[in-house]
């Protein structure tokens, strides 16, 4: 038991006064060394921590603090971790989702908010955070006709600060780029990291797919797209070196099997990957359990194991370990590094949720594109 | 007289060039060398504004690429040269990260009662073979120049001695040389290629800033404690143009170098002295005038004991 929960529960005994005391003015949860103490007031039937930690079960219970309207959870959480969740509470047969009310840090994606628990040892990292010294680059709209899909699709640039048409830039191409920039703060970590000189300044292209669970599965189309037609028209829109070396390619989850689908299709375009979270599901022996959305995923990922070839010369691959893809993603370490590429594998002690790979963005763009910092003094 | 160089903070956000120019008494004209911001050179109206409209760009990262797209015989040899440097840096880095390590785990340790003078003994050998690690680098490098100078003869070619002719038009009425940072290397080779130093001449005045002021200096130093990759391990990269000595200069020392730390800084301090590393950030100056150094009050240098201290003649 954390010494918080000790004091919590004598405070308690000592009667309401002694316990609101005891609260005043601290931080939930309460995180001590490794343990972290999850705490929700209010009156209910019960309560429960809903995670998506791989390995523990889904809903972990709260134990009531009796007569004080007071629940607690501790958990032991290792150092360095960053965990989302929400309280679950049911009363009168009701079950309702919540983000913790005591609890000022709150995540985003698509689906809403999560709360967050920063464990000891655990600190957004400042680089994220705008710098009002680092210039800030320039988002600009652009159509592309798509034989591929159809139609016309429409991507982000990203031009960097100071952007000269008389120099050439590295591309990077972005799967879920409007989700990048929403949830991971992708412009300015971009903006922050070219001022720093950790990366160099380049044009990054943001696409988002109406249907990026069909379309990012190994789609042809895909591929296509991105190979015939979205490079070669940035290449006639802006100035770019148009060499495999200076392009890369990233996405999370779905986005990160696009990449690798995609680069290994067209082999020898882009020279470089970033792979974050990759749901590179795959199967052994038998069927796979993950539903139909997953079968041409892992129809691909078995058919890459067969045939890894060589779609890059540099791959990053990120994955918390508190996600079911970690034991997909360490399998896919050894067969990427045999193939001859050059590959680094990151672990994070987080989920599968665009802060963890916003946390990532740092250490993996910097490694794919380094930037002038050791020569550069402005 | 020797004459007077003046090496001040970065200027981007906080300039203080025209109150530098207005205290060394020049009311001239004031060439400028912006080489270091490469093709970006020539946006240099902001300085140009600063400086009351007073200055000559010397265009020396165009004046290259002219003489590059002109000679292709020497731009063969400027790439060789360049690959063998890369390739010396390599293997300089090698075993400068294991002197390193060694030196670091030295000045880390507690020193055991009775047993201090041993442990000194170990820190000042182990930073001796840092040196000695710098000392062979700067030396091969120093040949792979030499090589380079003998083989191209710069001074001889049709090409350079065309912009060496019009850089001592432009210098002749100019009272001040100012050069500007950026990308430190390509600098520093252009500055040595066309030789705007030796056109420059002895006696009258510099002010430098960031890389403008590495450049200068006997050896450029790079550094950076906490790059996203590597080990963070400041690196002698080669020798520069020894327009004044005893003095390395750490432009955004509060960006790039953690201060705080006092093994790194005592390191750094120790690495290098007896020369004096010091911390080149926004509003700071030193003055050299061909004999010693004066810092402005603000100015700081990193010591041996790993604090920062005022920089003092």
């Amino acid at each position: 038991m954390s010494g918080f929960v000790a004091e919590l529960e004598q405070e308690a005994r000592r009667g309401h006064h002694a316990l609101e005391a005891f609260l005043r003015g601290r931080r939930f949860p309460v995180v001590d060394g490794r343990s972290v103490t999850f705490v929700w007031r209010g009156e209910a039937d019960e309560v429960l921590l809903r995670h998506w930690i791989h390995g523990l079960p889904g809903g972990l219970p709260f134990h009531r603090v009796p007569g004080a309207g007071l629940w607690f959870l501790a958990i032991d959480v290792p150092e360095g971790s960053r965990v989302e969740y929400k309280i679950e509470v049911a009363r009168w047969g009701e079950r309702r989702l919540m983000a913790d009310p005591l609890n000022e840090h709150h995540a985003a994606d698509p689906y809403g908010a999560n709360s967050v628990v920063h464990a000891q040892g655990y600190a957004p990292p400042e680089w994220i955070a705008h710098d009002a010294e680092a210039r800030a680059g320039e988002l600009r709209e652009h159509a592309v006709r798509s034989q591929a899909y159809g139609g016309e699709r429409r991507v982000q640039v990203y031009l960097p600060a100071r952007f000269r048409t008389t120099r050439r830039y590295p591309l990077l191409v972005v799967h879920d780029g409007e989700d990048y920039l929403r949830f991971a703060a992708l412009k300015t970590v971009l903006d922050n990291l070219i001022h720093r000189l950790e990366l160099p300044s380049m044009v990054v292209a943001l696409t988002q797919s109406p249907n990026r669970l069909e379309e990012y599965a190994d789609d042809p189309r895909q591929a296509r797209f991105l190979v015939d037609e979205l490079v070669p028209e940035l290449e006639r829109a802006y100035p770019l070196v148009q060499k495999p070396a200076a392009r890369g390619m990233m996405g999370a989850s779905f986005g990160a099997v696009a990449s690798l689908s995609a680069a290994w299709r067209h082999q020898g375009v882009f020279g470089n990957l970033l792979l974050q979270s990759g749901s590179f599901v795959f199967t052994d022996i038998g069927q796979h359990d993950r539903g139909p959305l997953f079968d041409p995923v892992v129809r691909f990922v078995n058919a890459f194991r067969r045939n890894p070839g060589r779609p890059a010369e540099h791959i990053y691959l990120s994955c918390g370990v508190y996600e079911s893809l970690i034991y997909y993603n360490r399998s896919l370490m050894p067969l990427l590094s045999k193939s001859g590429m050059t590959v680094r594998f990151s672990e994070s002690h987080d989920g599968h949720n665009w802060e963890n790979w916003r946390d990532r963005l740092r250490e993996g763009l910097s490694w794919l594109f380094p930037g002038p910092l050791w020569m550069v003094y402005e | 007289m020797a004459r007077k160089i003046v090496l001040i903070g970065p200027q981007r956000l906080q300039p203080t060039l025209a109150a530098t120019v207005e205290s060394l008494g020049v009311a001239g004209r004031i060439a400028a060398v912006t080489a270091g911001w490469e093709e970006r050179e020539g946006e240099d109206r902001e300085l140009h504004e600063h400086l009351g409209g007073r200055t000559t760009n010397l265009e020396a990262w165009t004046r290259v690429e002219d003489v590059m797209s002109a000679d292709g015989e020497l731009t063969g040899m400027i790439r060789q040269r360049a690959d063998r440097l890369r390739a010396a840096h390599e293997l300089y880095r090698l075993r400068l990260a294991h002197a390193l390590d060694a030196a670091r785990e030295l000045l880390k340790r507690e020193p055991q009662a009775g047993f201090e003078d041993l442990l000194e003994a170990e820190r000042e050998a182990a930073l001796r073979a840092v040196r000695v690690v710098d000392a062979s680098h700067l030396e091969r490098v120093s040949a792979i120049h030499a090589e380079f100078g003998a083989e191209a003869q710069p001074a001889r070619r049709t090409s350079i001695r065309k912009h060496r002719a019009e850089l001592e038009a432009q210098l002749k009425p100019c009272e001040l040389l100012c050069i500007a940072g950026g990308h430190v290397v390509v600098l520093l080779h252009r500055l040595a290629l066309l030789d705007v130093l030796g056109l420059w001449g002895e006696r009258r005045p510099i002010v430098a800033w960031s890389a403008g002021a590495m450049a200068l200096a006997e050896r450029v130093v790079l550094f950076h404690d906490d790059p996203p990759q590597g080990a963070g391990n400041a690196e002698v990269y080669e020798p520069g143009l020894a327009a004044y000595s005893g003095l390395v200069p750490l432009p955004h020392a509060r960006r790039r170098l953690r201060l705080h730390d006092g093994v790194r800084v005592g390191l750094m301090a120790r690495r290098f002295a007896p020369d004096r590393c010091v911390a080149l950030d926004a509003l700071t100056r030193v003055e050299w005038d061909g004999s010693a150094w004066r810092g402005e009050a603000g100015t700081q240098q990193l010591d041996r004991q790993g604090h920062l201290t005022e920089v003092r003649s």
